[in-house]
């Protein structure tokens, strides 16, 4: 990637480079010019963020627990954050086809009571964070995609460089055509989210995640509604399991009430279903066939819809965080926390405690040096005690199925809780997600109802809601290592499961002039959700960064 | 020889519009806002001018809330000069905005002002019209091709008919259409520089003009859905649809 024979790009030394104006991003950025200020020190912050504006590619839930807002800007209510609605009413209920049944409140966790808890949209909570960011000096470049790690001769991370602009799908270059620009910083901190791009690279060449279990995941789809307003319960909260999921399955759905007569609609499949006919857009749409959701979108309109893929396997798949030069951060790492099903305060307290050590090593002179210290003082404290209790819920769920698995780890839970102890020691992931696949001819075809343009919808007008822009005319930014293996393996094997889990429609089977099938990718669907890098059975797709300003507009996701 | 370019903030042309429930507006609460693609063009014109060695400045102007600075510094980080935002809270109508360019263009004297034909929001398409008749100074409007000669300027304008070329004599106002050029990209070395370059923040108080609007709005609705349409057997059953269903024949 760095035998370039283009022109030479500019570059610029800056102390601290961050890739993702998201919620570890701009907390580490924060927390970083917050130590500086206080001991009156000079230092250079800068977080590059690929979609158009900060917040613009969030997707979450999303129910979020302020605590790590508390601790980076304990007055964040006067300054005006995002976060009005609290949670009033919580419910957790196991769904049959037609019913259901609630589980009684005395018998889960504590932890999984959203008393405190607000509902708000995470990409909102960003682009605040982002003002608040560029108030304090934070030079926040929206637009401008990392998509090239430059390193030194030592093999320590150097920077990055931002990917050219202007550049023809046959990789010509166009009249507007811009070269990249380099940034050499002193440390990279990347906080990617699920699956980056950049996060991908680094932890296969620093063998980041040697010592851990396999990252597992699992795709969310969110729809915003404008509901009837005397159906709106402002600050309800609703998780489903069971249907529309078979029991070896894992997956839910949410209903959260928002303010403006909103609600938030959602489901999350985990991506270790074995099923290839599966399609978690499918499995969304028909969840909100069930009467507990229809009958609250009757006659309501959806305004909006998006897709990403989430971290879920917790604390047993961390990876090391520091590597030369830098360090992971956020959902990059991965510290989604999945019985609580929240993960932005871990993102948020992981980009502050990497700002503590990484301003600490400047302060001595250190740069592009792995830091030995970083990941205990991540870990340790608030994440550690968020994540480890709930170690066991996604094995026990995965192993055992999800009646059995949830009643299991509730139990689980419970010991954790109460005497720190569990009766399982601590479950393994045994594989990563892409190795679940059945073949497609001995798995139950899934028939799915067809949509009816009213409650339930295809992918091509729900993409209408995602508000994508994606210049057509520049390289297709989903490569596949063998050509062959979508045809000759996938569709052979799987079906193409690809068809199927991309929520966007960017991979089509197609049957060419001479009759021949081939793969169709439509690129400008692409909503950056990352499933396609995650669940290929080949492990042959690497999505990379398209043109910075790509993808999804999301608009209070 | 300096130029103005006048631009407007709009909302992003890949977000699709919402109507407030209430119908008292478009809902333009944390929608990505950006400047209006036909500006961009007017800039990539001045900037090309300026890079021919016609024209020595490019002075970027907009009238907006504090927010509009944004639109300024991408104008400035393609390659304006300076930038002026007159801040305005709430709607300010063409007809107001032409007379505060009125103003600037006084202070500012520029050889001539090229701006985008229209803005994506309201369509309008008045303010370059406004600004000629308040100045006095010849108009070409909707330019698809652009030279600027000693004296006067060329423009190469699409008609119903096709294309129609006019010479304009100087200082004169320039609308631009979307086929006039490619505007560049704001690269992030640029990016970084525009955040230094002038910007200056003025009010319409300061030239004395009234902004406040002339028109009421009753009510915003959306477009009413599509009905489906419906399979003609011949041309006899068409013309009967037309005349006595449809009513348009």
């Amino acid at each position: 990637m760095t035998d370039r024979d283009l022109p030479s790009r500019e570059s610029m030394d800056v102390d601290v480079v961050i890739i993702g104006g998201g919620p570890a991003g701009l907390s580490a950025a924060i927390r970083l010019k917050q130590l500086a200020n206080d001991k009156g020190a000079d230092l250079s912050v800068i977080v590059l963020e690929k979609a158009a504006e900060v917040g613009g590619h969030i997707l979450s839930g999303a129910v979020i627990d302020p605590v790590a807002l508390d601790a980076l800007i304990p007055d964040w209510k006067a300054k005006g954050a995002p976060l009005e609605t609290q949670v009033s009413s919580d419910s957790f209920t196991y769904l049959t086809k037609n019913g259901g049944f609630a589980i009684p409140q005395f018998l889960l966790p504590p932890l999984f009571k959203n008393h405190g808890n607000y509902i708000a949209s995470l990409g909102n909570i960003c682009a605040w964070l982002g003002e608040q960011a560029e108030a304090m000096g934070i030079d926040i470049f929206p637009g401008f995609a990392a998509t090239e790690i430059l390193y030194n001769q030592d093999g320590s991370v150097k920077g990055v460089a931002t990917g050219d602009m202007g550049v023809a799908e046959d990789a010509s270059h166009k009249p507007e055509y811009a070269a990249g620009m380099e940034l050499h910083a002193k440390y990279t901190l990347i906080g990617e989210g699920a699956r980056g791009s950049l996060s991908k690279l680094l932890i296969k060449k620093f063998g980041l995640d040697e010592a851990c279990d396999p990252q597992k995941y699992g795709i969310g789809i969110k729809e915003i509604w404008e509901i009837d307003p005397d159906l709106h319960r402002l600050g309800h909260v609703e998780h489903t399991f069971g249907w529309p999921l078979s029991n070896d399955t894992g997956g839910g759905g949410f209903v959260y009430h928002a303010a403006n007569n909103q609600v938030f609609v959602g489901f999350v499949v985990h991506l270790n279903y074995a099923n290839p006919h599966l399609s978690p857009f499918d499995e969304m749409q028909r969840y909100k066939t069930h009467p507990r959701v229809s009958k609250l979108l009757k006659g309501a309109k959806r305004i909006a819809y998006g897709a990403r893929a989430m971290t879920s396997g917790g604390w047993q798949s961390i990876p090391q965080l520091a590597f030369p030069g830098g360090a992971l951060m956020g959902c990059s790492a991965g510290f989604m926390n999945l019985p609580r099903i929240k993960g932005s305060h871990n993102a948020m307290w992981s980009g502050m405690k990497t700002a503590e050590v990484i301003f600490t090593a400047l302060e001595a002179g250190q740069k592009n040096d792995r830091i030995d210290s970083l990941d205990a003082h991540v870990l340790k404290g608030e994440i550690e005690q968020d994540l480890k209790k709930v170690r066991n819920a996604k094995p026990l769920m995965s192993n055992f199925g999800t009646l059995l698995g949830t009643a299991m780890s509730g139990v689980d839970l419970w010991t954790n809780s109460l005497f720190k102890f569990s009766f399982f020691g601590t479950l393994k992931h045994k594989k990563p997600d892409h190795a679940y696949l059945e073949k497609a001819d001995i798995s139950p075809v899934i028939p799915y109802p067809k949509p009816d343009g009213k409650l339930t919808f295809d992918r091509s007008s729900s993409l209408f809601l995602a508000n994508l822009a994606h210049e057509e005319d520049q390289p297709i930014h989903l490569h596949l290592r063998d050509a062959d293996v979508p045809i000759a393996k996938n569709l052979v094997d799987f079906d193409e499961p690809a068809q199927r889990y991309c929520p966007a429609g960017v991979y089509e089977i197609v049957t060419g002039e001479d009759g021949a099938q081939k793969l169709r990718i439509n690129a400008a669907n692409c909503v950056h959700c990352k499933t396609c890098d995650i669940k290929d059975p080949a492990q042959n797709i690497d999505w990379v960064c398209p043109q910075g300003g790509s993808g999804p507009n999301y608009q209070g996701m | 020889m300096k130029v103005l370019v006048p631009i407007k903030r709009v909302i992003d042309y890949n977000v699709k519009i919402r109507v407030k429930p209430d119908g008292s507006g478009v809902d333009l609460d944390n929608v990505k806002m950006s400047m209006n693609p036909f500006d961009e063009i007017a800039i990539e014109a001045a900037l090309q001018l300026k890079e021919a060695g016609k024209v020595d400045e490019v002075v970027i102007a907009t009238i907006g809330v504090e927010k509009s600075q944004d639109v300024l510094r991408t104008g400035l980080a393609m390659g304006a000069d300076r930038a002026i935002l007159v801040q305005v809270e709430g709607e300010v109508e063409p007809l107001g905005i032409a007379k505060v360019l009125a103003k600037i263009v006084g202070d500012e004297e520029p050889g001539f002002v090229i701006l985008g034909k229209q803005a994506i929001d309201d369509d309008a398409s008045q303010t370059g019209q406004m600004l000629s008749a308040l100045l006095g100074w010849g108009q070409a409007t909707f330019a698809s091709a652009l030279q600027l000669e000693e004296g006067y300027v060329r423009v190469t304008q699409e008609v119903d008919a096709g294309l129609q070329t006019i010479d304009v004599a100087l200082p004169a106002i320039v609308t631009v259409d979307l086929r006039l050029n490619t505007p560049r990209y704001a690269t992030l070395p640029n990016v970084m520089k525009a955040k230094r370059k002038p910007l200056e923040v003025i009010t319409p108080a300061d030239f004395g003009v009234d902004t406040s609007p002339r028109n009421t709005v009753l009510e915003t609705y959306e477009p009413p859905a599509r009905a489906g349409g419906i399979t003609v057997q011949n041309v006899d059953e068409l013309v009967e649809k037309l005349k006595n269903q449809a009513g348009v024949i």
